[in-house]
């Protein structure tokens, strides 16, 4: 095992995998990462495992105490290692003692740095993620703070060289401040009038700055419901749109509780969840109907035929 | 019973029972849960049951919307004999008034009722647990005896000791874990309703029936040292 002092926890800098699945019909919310897409690339690029640090608008200050793979995406918050520039999507490596600065986000809302076989605290119901209102997963269920040292697996000399070598990289991805997510409708979607419909398909609503892990919070045009919004509670997803009493939207993210008393309109295309994770206060989101076959179709990927061409592409062009 | 199957997604539906809260419309959403779970469909990943609906996610790569909606019209999901019969009753200790239910004395003013007589009245009832929702183990309870049912506090308090019973409104419940809320306490458990060390973490699932048991306090005490001596 070595360790990573933290020297400075940023903003808001919690541990995260994929989430907390398999307790939602016990109350238990599954948290996870907000940008599943950064998260996931995060985790292939410093060599697999599975938690990994996700910093909000201001990275940390890390010190290796013993040599370490690792990499940045997500938010394009500039980083050095003993003041140097590091490139983010791409594998690097550290030396004990070295101090790696994560900054403050130019682009984008969430960070995610991944070490070598992933940040190794307890697993709580199968998860390391943070779960900051249950007290569980990640460290003692708080955000990381000053101090803390993260345990993560030491690669040997040789894995140490061998995963630099492949000298490995990713797709940088920039996110816009206006965005457009497809929505699929429901469920609740026959509680609202049709110009409350015209109006959320049709105008573009602002993040406020009270959105959070929990959800986003959006102000715009209220939307219009036939006879209140008020509902027997049931059950909510990842993406999951509910629409307040004055009409607001609030997009459920990661941390959304498991039930919820307020109507659905619609639910966010999970392949569009991502960028919407990474939307910061003020930025600007218009949402699109899309229907469940269409949905459909974009999980199952390109047809046999589709493939076969691309293959050709590949070793004739 | 009716079922209407709406999107919740790309990832999952939602089979809807009715508007409402009643014992039959919850009966339907526990039957469909059991039934998914005994055919072991592909691509289901997780359930949460509610009041009145079943939330099913999925994933989209192994099986589709289409043939999700298409297996569970396939399921028989009619009331049997032998199940009407079954009843999951969870037995409650409670050590109600004093230093655990400090809004008891206030509760006689509310409800006219003696302190005796809430008690009797309470812990005289099985309450069904119709869903869990809001904290990790909260049991939404239905039954509440409406003599005792009781506005919440105008100002919630900040933190509610875990363990605390409590009444708001027409509503039962008992708070897991330290949480703010609003609801009027009357007495508190020594049994966890939540705890992330136990392998089930989770004491009571929906269907179940909870019976509140009335105890001292040294009881109380000693029922929260060894409470797997409590049964």
């Amino acid at each position: 095992m070595s360790s990573i002092r933290v020297l400075s926890p940023g903003a808001l800098t919690t541990i995260q995998d994929r989430g907390r699945y398999g307790y939602q019909s016990s109350g238990i919310r599954p948290c996870g990462a907000m940008d599943l897409d950064a998260y996931e690339t995060a985790v292939r690029l410093a060599g697999g495992g599975d938690a990994v640090l996700e910093m909000t608008m201001l990275g940390v200050t890390v010190e290796f105490q013993s040599r370490m793979i690792f990499a940045l995406t997500g938010a394009d918050m500039p980083a050095t290692l003993d003041g140097l520039p590091v490139p983010r999507y791409k594998r690097m490596g550290a030396c004990p003692g070295q101090v790696l600065k994560v900054g403050a986000a130019t682009n984008g809302c969430r960070g995610y740095l991944a070490f070598y076989g992933g940040i190794q605290v307890p697993k709580v119901m199968g998860s390391r993620s943070t779960d900051m209102k249950c007290h569980i997963g990640g460290m003692e269920g708080r955000p990381v703070k000053a101090g803390d040292l993260l345990e993560a697996a030491e690669p040997d000399e040789k894995t140490f060289s061998s995963l630099l070598a492949e000298d490995l990289t990713a797709d940088e991805v920039k996110y816009s401040s206006d965005i457009e997510v497809r929505v699929i409708p429901g469920p609740q979607d026959e509680a609202f009038t049709e110009k409350g419909w015209n109006d959320f398909l049709s105008s573009s609503y602002e993040i406020t700055p009270d959105s959070d892990r929990m959800g986003l919070r959006l102000a715009g045009l209220p939307i219009e419901s036939k006879a209140g919004t008020d509902i027997v509670s049931d059950g909510i997803v990842f993406g999951s749109i509910q629409v307040t009493a004055a009409g607001n939207p609030i997009v459920l993210m990661a941390d959304h509780q498991t039930t919820g008393g307020y109507a659905k309109i619609a639910t966010v295309l999970s392949l569009d969840l991502p960028m919407l994770a990474q939307a910061r206060p003020g930025d600007k989101v218009r949402f699109r109907k899309i229907s469940v076959e269409d949905a459909q179709k974009l999980h199952e990927g390109p047809s046999f035929f589709a493939k076969l061409m691309k293959q050709f592409q590949r070793m004739f062009g | 019973m009716e079922m209407r199957i709406m999107p919740e997604g790309d990832r999952a539906l939602v089979v809807d029972f009715g508007e409402y809260i009643d014992e039959t419309v919850n009966d339907s959403v526990n039957r469909l849960a059991r039934k998914i779970q005994e055919h072991h469909l592909d691509g289901i990943q997780e359930m949460i049951p509610t009041f009145r609906s079943l939330l099913i996610l999925f994933d989209p790569e192994r099986t589709s919307m289409r043939r999700v909606r298409s297996e569970i019209e396939r399921l028989d999901i009619t009331a049997s004999e032998s199940e009407s019969k079954e009843r999951r009753i969870l037995r409650i200790p409670c050590c109600y008034g004093g230093k655990y239910g400090e809004d008891l004395k206030d509760m006689e003013q509310v409800t006219g009722l003696s302190r005796e007589e809430i008690i009797s009245i309470h812990s005289g009832t099985d309450y069904r647990v119709y869903m869990l929702g809001f904290l990790p183990g909260f049991a939404y309870l239905g039954g509440l005896d409406e003599r005792i049912a009781a506005p919440r506090l105008k100002t919630p308090r900040l933190s509610i000791p875990a363990g605390s019973v409590a009444i708001g409104g027409n509503q039962t419940g008992v708070y897991p874990i330290d949480s703010p809320g609003g609801w009027r306490i009357i007495g508190s458990t020594p049994i966890a309703f939540y705890d992330p060390s136990k392998e089930n973490p989770i004491l009571c699932k929906a269907g179940d029936y909870i019976r509140f048991v009335p105890i001292r306090e040294d009881e109380y005490d000693e029922i929260r040292e060894h409470p797997e001596a409590w049964v």
